[in-house]
């Protein structure tokens, strides 16, 4: 049990954000469920069902062309309604029309060895590995598991203690994950938090956003090096293997946090993995300016439509206005004190308005340049790497570099921060993300 | 604003493509980007939100602080003026400063329109947005360029400077030498008659027919930098340019002879303050340069020597002279040309401010050092950096060999 204090980051505050007390709501059920592969990056689909076909919850839906015992279940009985496809016949969602009653769902044998269990259920998929921040290799064994308890992004909401029921799941989740490691199962907690998880350390993150990622919270424990595999999960993954392993069956309830500057009425809603957008939201949006609608945070999120479907880790529907101000009439030169900046170069700063709550919009504001400005990435990254040196190196795809400053153990959430806070407006995170899968085709 | 909203989406279809003036269509997305703020959303991955700051905002800052330093080099050139044709007790402060600045007016116009002009030729060729980079260099030039330099002599080295020093690396934030130092230093070695010596730093003909008069006999236009090169015996006497003694608060106030925006130490920190509170410029280098500047000289004075007489003078008085403050303040701070990584500008910064007072000292050849050594540092600032991620390299190979 350790407290680990970090100073670096930024808490973006937002409007719209869930009031501390506020009772989830039952969304209505989803006309059609989704399950988006691009969701678990570096698997490849291989279907197991046809359109047409009825399946029932648990029931194997597609696996992993490359590692066939990785699989993704179906969170719902239903029958398989259209495989959506894109270029290259690139398999873009999974749409399940759900039947009337929902009482079927496959049952797993829980005295089985827990990996099958992981892989046969689709909670594999829910994990992550570093290095390359993908779905984790089945054959390779973890040096560690590091399970982040809390989500510092903006607008998400964090549990602060666990029911009774809840805490004999994750006692039993993490009593099987430390049979797979060599090392051990660490969770990283708020100081908000209240929970102990015997057989796990816990450590305690204080400090600003991005204390709750995976990366940052393994850079100040015990940071990746070269050859070395962790996983990481979140707590949400961490209780479903928990309650597989207590009732046999897998969970796919979720709760979203419904919030951003552009709701009208920011709520926590009950659904299941893969409801529609449209009836988690169910119209809860203000008018006035065009919404973005995001499965996820605002920083590394994904933009979604109305038709579209919750995205892993299916907990946040952030809501934003597309455009607020267009055509703002020399942006460059304001000197209003509402144009929001984390920087002191706007008169913002001296009405204090970086820790106030703020309607930011999807603009850019502002043309891609080469990087000029000094420390704004390694502000925005508590960990000891050299973030500007190792962006550089991944432009540069030189692999020897990327080594040494620490590819390893990043993921492109870990620069969400900085690409939000960057002059030069570069696309960190795609930066990141290509790199890193270029490098993992160079190395596997 | 909505007309000129109208009128620019009017125009537009002239610079798109296949309209006539397709040739222009840089110039025109640079002006549109100017006026309005970009309406592009991000894309449907990665951060969603981004921060209000943009290169833009950051530039014009710069130029803000540019401005004490460049309306205290205005009024300057018109002391120097009328103190050189013997008019100054009876002129006014405002005669002074609209001479100055009528004087000053060319040279900023030379600087501006040859570089932007090929910075815009730039952008066409490689279809990029049009960068903000030279909007401080184009200010940057006109401060450090002596005012009686011939205006195309400036013309020819910004053209140098912007093609050789910062285009052929690929524009802004490519670069690897400070875009304005470049400049001087074409002028410096392409000229040097005209870059030194009597004629260089005071304007003493009339600019526009204003400030007719003829020069006092005791006029002479050497820098107090200058004089100390050329000085001998173990004692200085620095004197204006009507012969008069200075003191150690006319090189702070800035009234002394000297290129028009290094002369005033008072006007540069304020530009130093606005720079260092909106978070600009690196304190880490700026406070490292003043710091190596003061310890090399403190150094040198405390074995003075009549035969390298700037040993002679005292450590805050190198600090105010020449060209020491202003490129503590706005040259050596460039990010793009210095060292970025927190050891490294304290290395980098200090290393200028000895380099500097240790050029002046030892080498009679450049009575202003600030030029050289900052240029000198631009070429180690990347080796510099090296060895400091190399530290970090390190680390994170024992930290692998442990485990």
């Amino acid at each position: 049990m350790a407290i680990i204090k970090l100073k670096k980051g930024f808490d973006l505050r937002l409007e719209g954000q869930i009031s501390d007390g506020t009772e989830p709501v039952v969304a209505a059920p989803s006309s059609t469920i989704g399950i988006v592969p691009d969701d678990f990056e570096g698997i490849v689909p291989r279907m197991d069902v046809r359109v047409g076909d009825s399946v029932i919850a648990g029931q194997v839906l597609y696996h992993d062309k490359n590692h066939e015992t990785i699989k993704v279940t179906s969170p719902v009985c239903g029958t398989i309604k259209e495989v959506r496809r894109g270029e290259r016949r690139k398999i873009l969602a999974v749409v399940i029309e759900p039947a009337n009653k929902q009482d079927d769902a496959v049952t797993y044998d829980v005295k089985r060895p827990i990996k099958e269990l992981l892989l046969e259920s689709g909670l594999w998929v829910m994990m992550r590995q570093r290095p390359y921040d993908v779905v984790p290799n089945p054959e390779a064994t973890p040096r560690d598991i590091f399970v982040t308890a809390f989500d510092s992004a903006p607008l998400a909401v964090n549990r602060t203690s666990f029911s009774a029921g809840e805490q004999q799941a994750a006692e039993a989740a993490v009593k099987a994950l430390s049979t797979l490691t060599t090392g051990k199962v660490y969770i990283g907690i708020s100081p908000a938090q209240d929970i102990n998880i015997s057989g796990a350390e816990i450590n305690t993150f204080v400090g600003p956003h991005p204390a709750g990622n995976a990366g940052v919270q393994i850079a100040n424990v015990k940071p990746v090096n070269k050859g070395e595999t962790v996983w990481t999960l979140s707590l949400d993954t961490l209780l479903r293997i928990g309650a597989l392993l207590t009732t046999d069956r897998m969970d796919y309830n979720v709760t979203v946090a419904v919030a951003g500057p552009m709701v009208a009425e920011p709520m926590l809603v009950k659904s299941v993995i893969g409801a529609s957008i449209d009836s988690v939201l169910a119209g809860n949006i203000k008018g006035g300016a065009e919404p973005r609608l995001i499965a996820g945070n605002v920083l590394s999120g994904v933009k979604v439509e109305l038709d579209g479907y919750l995205r892993a880790p299916y907990t946040l529907l952030s809501v934003i206005a597309e455009n607020n101000d267009p055509d703002e009439f020399m942006g460059w030169a304001a000197l209003s004190p509402k144009r929001f900046s984390i920087y002191r170069l706007f008169t913002s700063w001296l009405a204090g308005l970086r820790s106030k709550p703020t309607n930011l919009d999807a603009r850019i504001k502002g043309g891609e340049r080469a990087i000029v400005r000094l420390d704004e990435y390694d502000d925005m990254l508590p960990m000891d790497i050299y973030a500007e040196f190792l962006i550089k190196a991944i432009i540069a795809r030189n692999i020897e570099k990327m080594e040494e400053l620490g590819i390893y153990e990043v993921a492109p959430e870990d620069f969400a921060l900085a690409e939000f806070a960057d002059t030069s407006k570069l696309e960190l995170q795609r930066i990141v993300r290509d790199g890193l899968n270029w490098l993992r085709g160079e190395m596997e | 604003m909505k007309f000129i909203r109208k009128y620019m989406d009017k125009i537009k279809p002239a610079f798109r493509p296949g309209g006539k003036l397709e040739k222009l269509q840089s110039v025109y997305d640079g002006m549109e980007t100017f006026l309005f703020t970009p309406n592009d959303t991000a894309g449907p991955r990665g951060a969603h939100v981004h921060d209000g700051n943009d290169l833009k905002r950051t530039m014009i800052t710069v130029i803000v602080a540019l401005l004490p330093a460049l309306f205290m080099g205005m009024y300057n050139i018109g002391y120097q003026h009328y103190l050189a044709i013997g008019q100054a007790a009876q002129t006014s402060c405002w005669t002074m400063f609209i001479f100055g600045l009528i004087a000053m007016l060319p040279v900023i116009v030379v600087s501006y329109v040859v570089g932007l002009g090929i910075e815009f030729i730039a952008a066409q060729i490689h279809h990029k947005e049009i960068q903000e980079g030279f909007l401080v260099t184009g200010l940057l030039i006109p401060m450090i360029v002596p005012i009686n330099t011939p205006l195309w002599m400036t013309a020819v080295a910004t053209a140098f400077a912007v093609i050789f020093a910062k285009e052929v690396f690929g524009g802004t934030g490519m670069n690897i030498f400070n875009v304005a130092l470049i400049t001087r230093a074409v002028l410096f070695f392409g000229y040097p008659s005209k870059m030194s010596g009597d004629d260089a730093f005071v304007k003493t003909d009339s600019a526009f027919g204003i400030g007719d008069g003829t020069v006092v006999d005791t006029f002479s236009g050497a820098t107090p930098l200058g004089q100390v090169a050329t000085n001998v015996g173990d004692s200085l006497n620095l004197h204006d340019i009507a012969g008069n003694a200075l003191s150690s608060c006319d090189y702070f106030m800035g009234f002394i002879a000297g290129s028009p925006g290094e002369t005033s130490t008072l006007a540069i920190l304020i530009g130093a303050a606005i720079l260092l509170i909106t978070g600009v410029a690196s304190w880490r280098v700026m406070c490292s340069v003043f710091a190596g500047g003061l310890a090399m000289a403190a150094l040198v004075h405390a074995c003075p020597s009549p035969t390298y007489a700037a040993s002679l003078l005292s450590p805050v008085d190198q600090l105010c002279l020449g060209g020491f403050a202003f490129a503590a303040v706005f040259m050596a701070t460039d990010p793009v040309t210095g060292a970025r990584t927190h050891v490294g500008q304290y290395i980098y910064g200090f290393l200028i401010g000895v380099m500097t007072i240790l050029i002046r000292t030892f080498n009679g050849g450049y009575p202003e050092g600030a030029m050289l050594a900052i240029l000198l540092m631009n070429a180690f600032a990347p080796l510099i950096d090296h060895c400091v991620v190399s530290f970090n390299i390190k680390r994170r190979l024992a930290r692998a060999k442990q485990a």
